[in-house]
């Protein structure tokens, strides 16, 4: 696969935005991703479930290029993880699940400081900005101190931190943990507007309202995929009447197989 | 694009500006920045004397005479040693040092008069704690000059007129004339302290964006490597400059500092040393894992600069092994340049070769922390 520096959107136009292949992720004798393939839409809300330590952080860290896999490969946006790692972080989006927040910055020099990093300058980076913050409610906040924020508040800005660029693909690693349910319903429809824009959105969670929706679910279970479909395909295939029926049942099952 | 327009877009220049706004927002850093240097001139400044003076010293005499009175004034006169008093006997001077009120002690025998007038040798005896050897070296020339001096005019006044030595040689102290040691220390002091803090600020701040969560999301941005850390420790160069430059002026203003040299030429090389430092704290940052084992490190790092250097201590002194360990530390060469430039008042002709060494420090140091930093959070 070549890449063109620069070239938008991605090297390849096509349908697919992230194919894993026997993706595997090794820490000493831990095994924390085993054997994963997946294949995400261009353009589709795709959420990563499972339990603590079923490898989703892992995985994410994996398609980001923080973290070079053991076995296995993977490409996203088309450029592959193993060898195109700068080429990835200049098209992707990542929230992790700590916001990366300079605490002692304002909300405008965080944005500011994340966007001039991913290249934006002068005019084009000032309307960016503003159309931005005027987006995510935060203009009015705009000098307020990031660690004097409350958690609603700190989330926003770090999605708005994570896409002032606008990616092609966006990574959000528990992005609502510990926000009230107003900012959680908020914070969807930010992610909504941005997949109806053409954004992959890959997402993962504990909260099952937040699993329903997404496009199409992928269930993790100590490394290992033990299920993926749209809500509705999980729910009949596994014959349960929610997705946290599926979820208990899944987990319990594949513990139950050790 | 050209190389220009990609120099003006660079990653570094956002990495800079942000750290330039947490400094100013950081007190503790500026409280570091501008206070620690002035403390710690004052504590090393005053506190290291390495010249021996005013030994607290007794007197046992037993000749009890006008020339056992004069040995007693003489040997007071060398500034070396301070009459404390007198003891009545052996057993007494022996408290005296063992106790600690005294480190020396004049023993003036019954017979010592009597042997002057004879015309024979008179012997005297000079006890010293040597414990300590430094204070006991000075007890021993400045007990001989006494005796010289005493001698000169014991065969003076036998002779009946002044008497010329066959021999004169005199020591003439170049440089420090008064022989103060803050003119020594206080030119270390700026070398040490830019030791300290450019290796601790530098390796705490990039572990504190790593225990913060920081450094994840800024490596997952397009930043270079080279990029994030030049702009991470960059404004700190400044920092090392204020310091350097606190410690010389109230050097000069309570410590009397002479400043012999070209402070230009001072400025320009001591940017080799800091890069150099800077680079050390680099490395440390990519070996800690949290604030306090890089603060650890670079404590270790201090100590065998205050040691091995020549900040303190004589490197000539040395044993072979210690001098080649202190070849390995920038410091030993910056301290060349700095007492070269600020005691001697040389120009750039005596210590372009240190510069070059701390140069190629600077060089070695940082390309090795950016090879060793990695893109990745493992």
């Amino acid at each position: 696969m070549t890449a063109t520096p620069g070239a938008t959107p991605g090297a390849t136009p096509s349908a697919t935005a992230v194919k894993t292949v026997g993706l595997r992720k090794t820490f000493g004798p831990i095994t924390a991703v085993e054997g994963l393939d997946l294949t995400i839409r261009r353009g589709e809300v795709f959420g990563l479930l499972g339990p603590n330590g079923s490898g989703k952080t892992t995985t994410i860290r994996m398609l980001c290029g923080l973290l070079p896999p053991s076995a296995g490969g993977a490409t996203v946006v088309g450029f592959d993880v193993a060898t195109e790692s700068e080429e990835i972080r200049r098209s992707i989006g990542y929230m992790s699940q700590r916001y990366g927040l300079y605490d002692d910055l304002t909300v405008d020099e965080n944005l500011r400081f994340y966007s001039t990093i991913y290249g934006l300058y002068g005019e084009a980076r000032s309307e960016r900005l503003e159309r931005h913050l005027a987006d995510l409610g935060l203009a009015e906040r705009r000098h307020q101190l990031a660690g004097t924020l409350s958690g609603g508040w700190k989330q926003r800005l770090a999605l708005a931190c994570a896409t002032a660029h606008q990616p092609e693909m966006l990574f959000l690693d528990e992005p609502t943990a510990g926000v009230d349910p107003a900012a959680r319903r908020a914070f969807w429809e930010s992610i909504y507007a941005m997949a109806r824009g053409g954004t992959t959105v890959l997402v993962t969670t504990h909260y099952m309202d937040e699993a329903e929706r997404c496009e199409r679910l992928a269930f993790l279970s100590r490394g290992h995929l033990i299920g993926v479909g749209t809500p509705a395909e999980i729910t009949t295939q596994f014959n349960q009447p929610t997705i946290e029926d599926v979820f208990i049942a899944l987990q319990a099952a594949d513990e139950a197989r050790v | 694009m050209s190389l220009l327009h990609r120099l003006r877009r660079s990653p570094f220049w956002p990495m800079l500006w942000k750290e330039f706004i947490q400094m100013r927002r950081d007190r503790l850093t500026f409280g570091m920045v501008t206070l620690f240097p002035a403390i710690q001139l004052v504590l090393f400044g005053y506190a290291i004397q390495t010249d021996v003076r005013n030994l607290p010293t007794v007197v046992l005499d037993d000749s009890r005479t006008t020339e056992s009175r004069l040995l007693v004034q003489t040997l007071a006169n060398t500034d070396v040693f301070r009459i404390i008093g007198e003891v009545p006997d052996r057993a007494a001077m022996q408290d005296a040092i063992e106790s600690g009120r005294a480190n020396a002690a004049l023993v003036i025998p019954p017979e010592y008069a009597r042997q002057i007038a004879a015309g024979a040798t008179a012997r005297a005896q000079l006890i010293v704690d040597a414990a300590d050897p430094q204070s006991s070296g000075a007890a021993l020339s400045g007990a001989q000059l006494a005796a010289q001096a005493r001698g000169v005019a014991i065969t003076a006044a036998r002779l009946g007129g002044p008497l010329d030595p066959p021999v004169d040689l005199r020591v003439r102290p170049w440089y420090n004339p008064a022989q103060r040691s803050a003119v020594f220390i206080v030119p270390g002091v700026i070398g040490i302290l830019l030791t300290l803090t450019m290796t601790l600020i530098t390796s705490t701040a990039i572990v504190r964006e790593r225990e913060r969560g920081t450094l994840e999301q800024l490596i997952v941005t397009p930043i270079d490597k080279t990029s994030l850390m030049l702009g991470k420790v960059v404004p700190f160069i400044l920092v090392g400059y204020i310091q350097m430059s606190v410690v010389l002026g109230l050097g000069w203003l309570i410590f009397d500092i002479p400043l012999r040299g070209s402070l230009v030429l001072l400025y320009l090389l001591t940017s080799a040393f800091i890069v150099a430092s800077l680079g050390v704290g680099l490395l440390i940052s990519t070996l800690a894992r949290s604030q306090s084992q890089a603060m650890q490190m670079s404590f270790f790092f201090l100590l065998p600069n205050i040691l091995l250097s020549g900040y303190i201590f004589p490197r000539a002194a040395m044993p072979e092994p210690a001098q080649w360990v202190g070849l390995l530390l920038p410091l030993t060469y910056f301290l060349q340049v700095l007492r070269g430039i600020l005691l001697k008042g040389v120009g750039i002709e005596h210590v372009w070769r240190n510069s070059l060494w701390l140069a190629v420090f600077a060089v070695i140091l940082l390309t090795i922390s950016v090879r060793r930093f990695s893109k990745t959070i493992e």
